[in-house]
């Protein structure tokens, strides 16, 4: 009875229920593809979903598992920051799903600043930080002046950043190809330090600061959110702008600055990964790229909590690489993305689960207590 | 044996972690006026659920003319001849009386409505019960008496036999209370059955044949009314002796504290203006009321007075500092505080906890906020511990229990705690007591009367008369968003304010200046 009740007040608490909430969004999310692939190609399913999920554990040799974790470590790095953008937003009340826009500019002023004007890397990172703070705070400011709706204006303003990306780094685009300059060859002072973290990783060269940053900012919003004035003005706003307004906080600021910051976050991710050299930038693109929006599933996977956003974001770009090693003789070579997708898809139910959990245990307890009574009345 | 019209026995329903009615008897007779009377909690609104359809009875059994009957929904319940005039009424704004009353029973040939006929129902039933309503005018244009009529003629119209009316007298004015009571009588001579949900003691000893009391979720009994006194039935009620009265010193008028001139609102819902040039003082060691039917520019005055709405004209001064056009903040750090109308919507943040809102308004201070900005969360739970304590509120969980899990009674003491504490100049409580249990109101009111002999100024806004007259010292009728007279309470009577608030009389401004 004793442990009984001790688990019991263990699965009442939030922060498990949410983990068992992303645990269990994981399984079905990986059941539903495992069924797509028996649908499509019954003979290869299992291995499939197994190389999936092996990722870089693909590689017999240590020395290349190292090399290729690395590189996942990179990309759930930017991923992560991208997450923190959408989940720094949500405290305050707002869904910015103008996170992927807000990457986009961060990822064209960084390489802007790296090739057309030929800056160091942390004038690079600031001005991404800076430009995409700014196209968040457009949307904070009609939000909190006029009542746009933040998603409408948000999605807009993503197709305006892609395009004009795609047009200010068509200036500094190869000559043969469609894609940015390479860092390394034409300013390399633009590259992120290494300070020695390639050496761990392999002599992987894409291992950069850029991952310290990426924490240290899940740290930083942790205790912004957590522990400041500031942190208990953002939230309250977010949960009753209302009340806020009532006890004299500036709600309309709040909501203009909570933008920016989060603004701020989508351009720093941005520039953490183009600023290591491992991407350049495709100015034909038509499309946004992913990594805005599965910072939305990484942000809900992670019970929107910054720390669990590093554990999500990393499980989103495992199983986001790991798709490319599907066997391409079974599957075509759009069945890793979907595969992916579905598992990020299921990622938004965390909180459906996590209601649903508490509602069973609410179910048992009404239960218990009826039997208890009806035990007291046979005495 | 006694003809019953409805029988609710040993009605049993739970809900997760609480028993709302514990084994509940209720028996009605036919044409009798039957008061159900409860505090907030007690269980009233559960019984009459479950009589309606709306909640499913785990144990005990429901009698329709001794024979058993399961109403499953409010359809089930509308065959069976029981109609419900919600406290908040469920009519279409937009559509006449006559639309409203045959909405959802209409009368059709050949998929044509045959409007003809429902009036001529709707005409005789009007003039049998002496409702005297006009059939065609539309609903946002009437009074609320008016309405309240179009919900009983609602009723009539389905022929139901037995009636409920939950609260009904909370939103009329003096006088519509009365031709209510009047109505209900007709009803109940003409042999419809009548359960009557309310508070308020007097309505009862008026009306009423029978009365149930119900507390905490048990049945307390049923009593004659000609054998009760308001006093036997609130001590049934609340379970111990009440003090009606609100015990006060004669008022030591102090300085003037708050000095409103030609203060103007606009609306946000019609082109005239909300609050139209009013002017008026708080001084400190009085309690002034605002006295009015809802909707006539309380809301908007408070507002104003807050800062939470911009004026259109006119000048406030606190404490001889011009604060008309100082944010909200400043206001209430220069000694204003404000226990506002909607405790939902402006005075707590549901999902912080209990010490979270104890804070709200103080928070940045360098007690609870260091030069960092970082909280010192130490000061805050002792803080709140502390006021927790002092003003008894109470809660699952102390100091971290979700505001939101919290009765509405503690969420309000909570605010109060939180105001009072900080020790205004001026208070300004907008309805502070609604909603709340007869226990609790009798709390609110001593501690706005503590308030008052500590020399603050009180600007209380009320739509309860009782508390309109128990209370205040000054009594201010507010007419749409204009002030239309100022009365001592000992030299005005309840009828005679009622007349003000309508709207039928008024005294004009030389008046009152003399």
């Amino acid at each position: 009875m004793q442990t009984d009740r001790k688990r019991e007040s263990l699965l009442r608490n939030s922060g498990v229920q949410t983990i068992i909430g992303s645990l269990l969004c994981i399984a079905i999310g990986l059941l539903i593809g495992y069924v797509v692939l028996l649908i499509i190609n019954p003979a290869g399913a299992g291995g499939a979903i197994a190389a999936i999920l092996k990722n870089y554990f693909y590689y017999p040799s240590h020395v290349a598992v190292l090399k290729y974790l690395g590189t996942t470590l990179v990309k759930a790095s930017a991923l992560l920051v991208c997450s923190l953008s959408v989940l720094f937003a949500w405290k305050v009340g707002l869904f910015n799903i103008g996170v992927a826009g807000q990457y986009v500019i961060g990822a064209g002023a960084s390489l802007y600043c790296a090739l057309g004007l030929g800056l160091p890397w942390y004038v690079c990172l600031i001005a991404a930080m800076v430009c995409a703070a700014l196209v968040g705070g457009i949307s904070g400011a009609l939000k909190a002046y006029f009542n746009v709706n933040e998603v409408i204006s948000c999605i807009m303003l993503n197709w305006i950043g892609l395009y004009a990306v795609n047009m200010l780094l068509n200036t500094v685009k190869e000559q043969s190809t469609p894609y940015t300059k390479s860092l390394a060859s034409a300013n390399s002072s633009a590259l992120l330090p290494n300070v020695g973290l390639d050496k761990i990783f392999s002599n992987n060269e894409y291992v950069t600061i850029g991952i310290i940053f990426a924490v240290l900012a899940a740290i930083i919003v942790w205790v912004l959110l957590d522990r400041t004035k500031f942190g208990f003005e953002l939230k309250a706003t977010g949960l009753n702008k209302h009340a806020a307004r009532y006890c004299g906080m500036r709600e309309k600021r709040n909501i203009i600055l909570a933008m920016m910051i989060s603004g701020a976050l989508a351009g720093l991710g941005a520039a953490v990964l183009f600023l290591c050299g491992i991407e350049q930038w495709m100015v034909q693109m038509t499309s946004i790229p992913a990594m805005g929006f599965n910072g939305i599933a990484a942000a809900f996977l992670g019970g929107s909590h910054p720390i669990g956003a590093i554990f999500s974001s990393y499980f989103i770009q495992h199983i986001t690489s790991g798709g490319s090693y599907v066997d391409k003789a079974m599957y075509s070579a759009q069945i890793s993305d979907l595969i992916s997708a579905f598992i990020i898809y299921l990622c938004g139910f965390v909180f459906f689960f996590k209601g649903w959990l508490g509602r069973l245990l609410d179910k048992r307890d009404e239960k218990r207590a009826a039997a208890q009574e009806k035990g007291g009345k046979a005495q | 044996m006694e003809q019953y019209a409805i029988e609710m026995l040993h009605i049993t329903k739970k809900f997760p972690g609480i028993i709302a009615n514990d084994d509940i008897t209720l028996q009605l007779k036919k044409g009798e006026i039957h008061a159900l009377l409860g505090e907030n909690g007690a269980g009233k609104s559960t019984l009459m659920s479950v009589l309606f359809g709306l909640y499913q009875l785990e144990e005990g059994e429901i009698r329709k003319d001794g024979q058993t009957v399961t109403i499953h929904d409010p359809n089930d319940a509308n065959a069976l001849g029981i109609g419900m005039v919600h406290q908040h009424f469920k009519l279409v704004e937009c559509f006449s009386v006559l639309d409203n009353i045959i909405l959802g029973a209409e009368t059709t040939r050949g998929g044509f409505l045959q409007k003809a006929e429902a009036r001529k129902k709707v005409m005789a039933l009007s003039e049998q019960y002496g409702l005297s309503v006009d059939p065609d005018a539309i609903i946002e244009d009437i009074t609320v008496g008016m309405q309240q009529r179009t919900e009983i003629l609602k009723m009539l119209y389905r022929d139901n036999e037995i009636l409920i009316f939950d609260e009904p007298t909370a939103v009329l004015t003096p006088q519509e209370i009365q031709e209510l009571m009047t109505i209900m009588k007709n009803l109940a001579a003409e042999g419809k059955s009548i359960l009557f949900i309310t508070h308020k003691l007097a309505e009862i000893m008026q009306v009423a044949d029978r009365c149930t009391v119900l507390r905490k979720g048990k049945y307390i009994g049923t009593v004659d009314i000609k054998d009760s006194t308001p006093e036997s039935l609130s001590a049934m009620m609340v379970g111990r002796d009440v003090n009606f009265v609100v015990e006060k010193a004669p008022v030591e008028l102090g300085d003037v504290v708050l000095d409103v001139q030609h203060m103007t609102v606009a609306s946000k819902h019609h082109k005239n203006n909300a609050v139209n040039d009013v002017s008026f003082q708080v001084r400190r060691g009085e309690i002034v009321c605002i006295a009015g039917i809802d909707g006539n520019g309380q809301t908007e005055l408070v507002y104003g007075l807050s800062g939470l709405e911009p004026l259109k004209g006119g000048k406030i001064t606190m404490n001889g500092v011009d604060i008309t056009h100082l944010p909200i903040r400043k206001r209430l750090t220069n000694g204003m505080s404000h226990i506002p109308e909607d405790r939902h919507k402006h005075g707590l943040v549901l999902d912080y906890t209990l010490e979270d809102n104890i804070v709200l308004q103080r928070y940045f201070e360098p007690e609870f906020t260091s030069p960092m900005g970082f909280l010192k969360r130490k000061n805050i739970r002792s803080y709140a511990e502390r006021l927790i304590e002092q003003y008894d509120v109470r809660s699952g969980q102390g100091p971290i229990t979700k505001a939101r899990s919290m009765s509405g009674g503690n969420q309000q003491k909570a605010i109060i705690a939180r105001e009072i504490d900080k020790n205004p100049e001026l208070l300004i409580a907008v309805q502070p007591t609604r909603g709340l249990d007869v226990g609790a109101i009798e709390y609110i009111h001593k501690q706005l009367v503590a308030q008052r002999d500590a020399g603050k100024g009180v600007l209380l806004v009320s739509l309860e008369l009782d508390e309109v007259m128990n209370v205040s010292d000054r009594i201010l009728v507010l007419y749409e968003g204009e002030i239309v007279g100022e009365f001592d309470p000992k030299q005005v009577s309840v009828e005679e304010l009622g007349l003000y608030m309508a709207g039928s009389k008024r005294k004009e401004a030389q008046d009152r200046a003399n």
